[in-house]
């Protein structure tokens, strides 16, 4: 019954998105164990439709469509996990010292994230990765540019309402100095909306850091990557099959964080849920 | 006395909740005759304002309604929303108590008062339309009208607002006027010349007038009538006269205690100490029981309906022994 | 505004002078590096031999005269090749806005007005799907279902191969074919439009009836829309009327901010349906690594992005009475 009332308060969309990104957890960590072929050999005649062997069919080389989907979280995923950790981080750092110590240092920092905030984020990320060089690590590099800004806002104006609460001033009153101040009386407070959007960029940095691939400027071929199978399955149009597994990847890793993104924010905000 | 223009009885209105079904009106009784004013007094919660959307059928559909609500013989309650239709803003028009929130921010006064007009008479032009909202916002004596007509709700002072928003009521003249707390969000000097602009409407057009407020003091200069609620029951009623000299219920007696008067010293004023039960917390006996100062055995278990007593109505086991 | 577009600049500056090696080369190319005179006259001409101060003085002095530089995939300057293309990629962002916003209100309306009943969910998730899916999938989907399998709609491009395009007068091939008069070409360009506007409307649908639903959650709240049902008025004029107009307030900021959606979602959807736009040519751009094409996009991008702020500001001085321009 205490779990049932449990799953209750989380609600259905968490529900439904925890069990889609604990699914991909699963399959990144133990494919290796049951994947019955290897995502990079040729298992078969090239573009096969689905069948009882390659439930997916068979790519342009003959290669598994269905494993090679199933190992791409294994690219995405860490991707996903390592941009939004440091943009997170990195960003919410810089809103924070921004926020708190105002002044000079705030408006260089809010100044860097409006010109950033001012270029839709595929095209900076582009040019980014495109100077630096094609590859999955350096559109990560360009991904934590173009993600960070917004984290930086969201966590200076936390901290700036928090300043000004009763319990803060009264540690500034105590002789408490700025860094523990600001570490330990305001930040804990901050985390909530840094937390949410995080979890719904995970979704949109699987998304973008697939379209970069999808142009040429992430994973290279033949890597297992889900936006690079697509481009293989673009030059295969008729051949429907090679672009569904990949797609679908996407849509459900994207769906899925978004789920628990909304979850999330219901529960951490209750004013929001209603 | 004639038929009356409104009739209320037993009426009954109900929330389902998840603890169960809600009692928000207890069986409410009224009448309002053509070119009459009736003030429906109570604390906030009390039931006024669900009083008023009951009968202009404006509650959400989860909500029971039950009871009769006559509008000149012909009843209300249970016609279908299309049918309501017809009857609201044409037949019975209403007044709200904050017109900044109760007019569209973003269309100009005369177009609301146009829209109001041209919803009931759809084959009426719009410049002529156009021409009837002029003249209303100046029979409510708005200056410049014309120009006024095609400003916004925010370029209208706090008083022009409340008057334009009874010259929108009265775009299809109709034959009752809900009014709900007119002039609470207004100043005082403000709250006269709204007064005023409805005593005259009264009598020049012999629109029946129900006053909805917390205010007996306002009550005392306009109505013909007082009804007082309280828990969502009218506990009291009869002429101004009679309730402000013979009031008959404790709780009236207690409200105009509270009420301030030239000769009191302030510190002499008196206040009704707890507020009004909510209906998922009401004693079984009189609902207003625990808060009374008369109150015996009895009225903690039974519930006193309300009965003649002289020319009042009133819901009192001890109405009669009490000293009026 | 104009520090943001100076900030825009000195990013993309900044980011050419990042790549690996010689900066002329990402200029002028690299088979043009063994001829002296060229590299002697590119050098003059951006500055090269100068201090990097100087440098961008002088990249921001023929910005402002409109020149960004020759592509190395086209061999054309890179305004013109911008120029060119800017009308296929602004008719398919403006018939996706007509798609997204369209529906999007429509979503959000329906969202709000059968909160928490099976319409609502229904609606939101249509919204949720169309921004979790990946524009260059979705788009290779729909093409072969509604193309190939069901021969409904013709395939990628603007118009088919064998047609010579309409002349060109806005350089919208609908508008264009309808100025000229010519019907059979302007049922083309359409049909040729529908799909990958549909596409992108689709994506940016799910932010703007988020934001429609819960400002029109708000407004159904309010006296006025109580006030309006007292009225007689009936549910429809109420929600659209009194309700939907008052809910647009908040909605025109993500209208504004959805085009910056827009233009990432262009950039993939183009190259999906083979549009002839800046989209397709920033990633053919990309691909080869035509540095001053993708500086030039980027700039462009930066700054169409800031330009429908504006125009959002002045949109909300339209909607709001209660603004006004100062």
């Amino acid at each position: 019954m205490k779990a049932l009332a449990l799953l209750r308060r989380l609600g259905l969309p968490m529900i439904i998105g925890g069990f889609i990104v604990l699914f991909w957890i699963v399959v990144a960590l133990t494919i290796d164990l049951w994947s019955p072929y290897d995502p990079f050999s040729i298992v078969g005649r090239r573009l096969r439709p689905p069948s009882d062997v390659h439930w997916l069919g068979t790519d342009g080389l003959g290669r598994d469509v269905l494993v090679r989907t199933l190992y791409g979280v294994r690219h995405s995923l860490p991707i996903a996990l390592v941009v939004v950790l440091v943009s997170s981080l990195g960003g919410a750092m810089l809103g924070a010292i921004a926020g708190y110590l105002g002044g000079k240092t705030d408006s260089v920092i809010m100044r860097l994230v409006d010109i950033t905030l001012s270029f839709p984020a595929i095209l900076l990320a582009m040019a980014v990765t495109a100077a630096l060089g094609p590859g999955l690590g350096n559109a990560a590099v360009a991904m934590v540019v173009v993600s960070w800004p917004v984290y930086a806002r969201l966590m200076r104006a936390q901290v700036l309402t928090m300043r000004e609460r009763e319990h803060v001033e009264a540690a500034v009153a105590a002789g408490a100095g700025r860094v523990r101040v600001l570490t330990r009386h305001i930040l804990p407070l901050c985390w909530s909306p840094v937390l949410v959007n995080a979890t719904m960029d995970l979704g949109q940095i699987v998304l973008l850091a697939a379209s970069l691939s999808f142009i040429g400027l992430g994973a290279l071929p033949p890597t297992p990557e889900w936006g690079q199978m697509i481009a293989e399955g673009a030059v295969n149009f008729y051949q429907w099959w090679v672009a569904l597994g990949p797609g679908l990847a996407i849509l459900s890793v994207v769906l899925g964080f978004n789920f628990l993104g909304d979850g999330l924010r219901d529960l951490l905000d209750p004013r929001s849920a209603q | 006395m004639t038929a009356p223009l409104l009739e209320v009885r037993g009426l009954e209105v109900a929330f389902p909740s998840p603890a169960g079904r809600l009692a928000a009106l207890r069986g409410v009784d009224f009448h309002v005759a053509a070119g009459e004013v009736l003030g429906l007094v109570g604390e906030s919660g009390s039931g006024k304002s669900l009083t008023m959307l009951s009968i202009m059928g404006l509650l959400a559909p989860n909500v029971e309604v039950s009871g009769s609500v006559r509008l000149d013989g012909e009843e209300l309650l249970g016609r279908t929303e299309a049918a309501m239709r017809r009857y609201r803003g044409r037949r019975i028009a209403m007044i709200f108590q904050d017109p900044m929130t109760a007019l569209n921010p973003v269309i100009p006064i005369g177009d609301q008062i146009v829209e109001a007009i041209r919803i009931h008479q759809p084959g009426l032009s719009r410049r002529s339309a156009r021409e009837r909202a002029v003249e209303l916002l100046s029979q409510v004596a708005i200056p410049d009208p014309r120009a006024r007509a095609g400003q916004y709700p925010f370029e209208f002072s706090g008083g022009m607002r409340q008057r334009a928003m009874i010259a929108m009521a009265l775009a299809n003249d109709p034959e009752l006027l809900i009014a709900d707390e007119p002039t609470t969000a207004l100043d005082v000097t403000i709250q006269a010349q709204v007064i005023e602009v409805m005593e005259r409407l009264r009598r020049d057009r012999g629109i029946g007038l129900i006053l909805i407020t917390h205010d007996l003091g306002l009550v005392a200069g306009v109505a013909d009538r007082v009804a007082i609620m309280y828990a969502g029951r009218v506990v009291e009623q009869a002429a101004t006269a009679e309730v402000f000299y013979r009031p008959r219920h404790p709780y009236t007696r207690r409200l105009l205690a509270s009420l301030p008067r030239f000769d009191d010293d302030v510190d002499r004023l008196a206040t009704i100490d707890g507020v009004p039960p909510s209906p998922a917390r009401r004693p079984p006996g009189c609902a207003f029981a625990p808060r009374c100062l008369d109150a015996v055995d009895r009225c903690a278990q039974d519930d006193p309906l309300p009965r003649r007593i002289g020319a009042s109505a009133v819901a009192c086991h001890r109405a009669e022994e009490l000293p009026a | 505004m104009p520090l943001l577009l100076l900030g825009i600049v000195t990013i993309a500056f900044a980011l050419s002078n990042l790549t690996k090696g010689d900066p002329l080369i990402s200029i002028i190319g690299e088979r043009q590096m063994d001829n002296p005179e060229i590299v002697a006259a590119a050098k003059a001409r951006w500055g090269l031999d100068r201090p990097l101060p100087e440098r961008y003085l002088r990249y921001v002095g023929n910005l402002i005269q409109g020149d960004m530089g020759i592509s190395l995939r086209t061999k054309q300057p890179v305004a013109r090749d911008l120029m060119d293309r800017l009308p296929a990629t602004l008719e398919l962002v403006i018939a996706a806005m007509v798609v997204g916003v369209g529906g999007g209100i429509l979503l959000g309306v329906v969202a709000a007005r059968y909160r928490n009943r099976a319409a609502d969910h229904g609606a939101r998730f249509v919204a949720l799907l169309g921004s979790s899916l990946p524009v260059f999938w979705s788009g290779l989907l729909l093409l072969f279902v509604f193309s190939v399998v069901l021969g409904w709609l013709p395939g990628p491009g603007r118009l088919d191969a064998r047609l010579t395009p309409p002349p060109g007068v806005t350089g919208f091939y609908t508008v264009d074919a309808l100025l000229a008069g010519d019907f059979t070409t302007f049922r083309l360009a359409l049909t040729h439009l529908i799909l990958p506007a549909c596409v992108l409307g689709w994506a940016v649908m799910g932010i703007i009836s988020r934001l429609v639903r819960s400002s029109m959650l708000d407004v159904l709240a309010q006296d006025y829309i109580l006030a309006a049902r007292a009225k007689g008025a009936s549910g429809p004029r109420v929600l659209v009327n009194h309700a939907l107009r008052n809910a647009m307030i908040p909605t025109l900021t993500i209208i504004g901010f959805s085009f910056a959606y827009l233009i990432t979602g262009a950039v993939l959807t183009e190259t999906i349906f083979s549009w002839p736009g800046i989209g397709s040519y920033t990633v053919d751009a990309a691909r080869s690594l035509d540095y001053p094409a993708i500086m030039g996009v980027t700039i462009v991008g930066g700054s169409a992005f800031l330009l429908t702020n504006l125009v959002t500001d002045l949109a909300y001085a339209l909607v709001d009475p209660r603004v006004k321009l100062g």
